[in-house]
């Protein structure tokens, strides 16, 4: 049973049944990935680029290692050094990957909506590794299986997203997965780094960081994106750590343990402090590993959506 | 559609088969038993069980292969993958692969890439409950059959098992 959709772009479209889908075949793989040879011969037949135009260094290396234990062919490429800056457009670029015989593309890009725009214009399957401030499907699918490794079903568990919800397209899909999973979800940080009619999308919001974290069962902790922020949006990174930074004092208040979380990479010392990242409450480096049997699973399911052609 | 084995015919192909893997393995020291998922762990099931019970051994290793991720015709649709559980090694050891129809012989090539990521088994050998044989694409033959049938590629052949499908039968339907 291969997915409702072509491509991967958003959670957005996806339905529940392609979420559980993807988990299932994910158990799978994660299974692959504990036998002495990580690797199993499916894709021989596949060649995917992955096409970043921003900078990455976990989902560029997930991807490529998720290709690589599939047995697909694996072509990188980065903006910097490439003809973009010679000038050369969007569709012109992927397009002359795909005339190399190329047969999946999965593509980072600091606009929001590149990959919806680069659908309509190709054949080959797209996988989206975050578009500007919009969509991250594979982390949100990753957030979401690792959640259910520590909690079982998601359904009613209480999900708390904390930090620049601004500027994290981790957010966006992480709200819709985790929604389409039944759990409850709440965001929480600054007034400024929250935008205004969100809860229209039906979250819980929230200023007060000590508050979420009594309501919830699970903290998944975004980085502050200064890269993003055009005009200052709070005062300091020491005035954001002191009110909404999550540190040990916080936690230990707390009259329950929840399940920390956090993306990558990590402003130690900001969003979160290393007593809390390195304590066993935290699962980022169980994030990052769930990360490459998710990637597998998206790429083996979208692989017999392929055009076979002639 | 057309009965193959009833119920009692089938029971009696089984303890024949348990038997003559005995005859071969004795006591089942350095051999193994392997099903091939989802529906070849169906027959291995019952046969290692027998196995077990005929040469009262205390355990005997018994493990579950999914071969959906070495097939080779990917492209062609998508399938859900099942459990493989092998909780032992196959280095130097005798392997039974177990399926319920061999027909084509794709699924058994698949499932002997499979097992050599596992390791290096001393030998492989092929139970099958049924072999339709004059259909093969590949140069594969069983060591254990249970039972023989000629069939057109347009045929098909089901094995009912009463674990799942509340009988014990296999028929032929055109």
């Amino acid at each position: 049973m291969s997915l409702s959709v072509k491509h991967l772009l958003g959670i957005k479209e996806l339905k529940t049944e392609d979420i559980q889908n993807i988990f299932r075949t994910a158990d799978n793989f994660k299974q692959v990935l504990q036998r002495p040879i990580k690797k199993v011969p499916t894709l021989r037949d596949t060649t995917v680029a992955n096409v970043f135009f921003e900078n990455s260094t976990r989902t560029r290396i997930s991807f490529e290692l998720a290709e690589k234990r599939l047995s697909a062919d694996v072509v990188n490429f980065s903006a910097s050094g490439s003809s973009v800056s010679k000038g050369e457009t969007l569709i012109d670029t992927v397009n002359n990957i795909l005339a190399m015989k190329v047969d999946m593309v999965v593509m980072r890009h600091s606009a929001s909506g590149a990959p919806w725009f680069l659908a309509e214009h190709i054949d080959a399957s797209i996988i989206n590794a975050g578009d500007g401030i919009n969509e991250h499907p594979t982390q949100a699918l990753l957030d979401a299986f690792s959640m259910r490794e520590r909690l079982g079903e998601l359904k009613g568990k209480r999900i708390a997203i904390i930090g620049d919800i601004m500027h994290s397209r981790v957010a966006l899909s992480n709200i819709f997965c985790l929604q389409k999973l039944g759990a409850e979800v709440m965001v929480a940080g600054p007034p400024t780094l929250i935008p205004k009619y969100i809860q229209d999308l039906g979250v819980k919001v929230e200023y007060d960081v000590k508050k979420a974290l009594q309501w919830c069962q699970v903290a998944n902790v975004l980085r502050i994106q200064l890269e993003r922020q055009n005009k200052p949006l709070f005062s300091t990174l020491r005035e954001y750590a002191l009110f909404y930074g999550i540190n040990r004092q916080m936690l230990d208040s707390l009259k329950k343990e929840i399940v920390i979380m956090h993306p990558g990479p990590i402003n130690r010392g900001v969003e979160i402090n290393s007593d809390v990242a390195d304590s066993k409450q935290s699962i980022i480096l169980d994030q990052v590993e769930n990360g490459v049997a998710i990637r597998m699973a998206v790429i083996y399911l979208l692989s017999g959506k392929r055009d076979l052609g002639e | 559609m057309k009965t193959l084995l009833d119920h009692n015919q089938l029971n009696i192909t089984l303890q024949r088969l348990a038997h003559q893997l005995i005859e071969n393995h004795l006591q089942f020291n350095d051999t193994a038993i392997i099903g091939i998922q989802p529906r070849g762990v169906l027959l291995s099931d019952r046969i290692a069980a027998l196995v077990q019970k005929i040469t009262k051994q205390k355990h005997i290793d018994y493990g579950r292969l999914d071969i959906t991720f070495y097939r080779d015709d990917v492209s062609q649709g998508i399938h859900v993958p099942k459990r493989t559980d092998i909780e032992f090694s196959i280095e130097d050891r005798n392997v039974i692969l177990i399926d319920d129809v061999l027909h084509t012989g794709r699924t058994i090539r698949s499932a002997m890439d499979a097992l050599i990521d596992f390791g290096r088994p001393k030998s492989v050998e092929l139970l099958v409950l049924v072999d339709r044989r004059f259909s093969r694409e590949l140069p594969i033959q069983p060591d254990y059959i249970g039972h023989t049938v000629d069939t057109i590629m347009t045929q098909k052949v089901k094995v009912y098992w009463a674990e799942q499908d509340k009988k014990d039968e296999v028929v032929l339907i055109d």
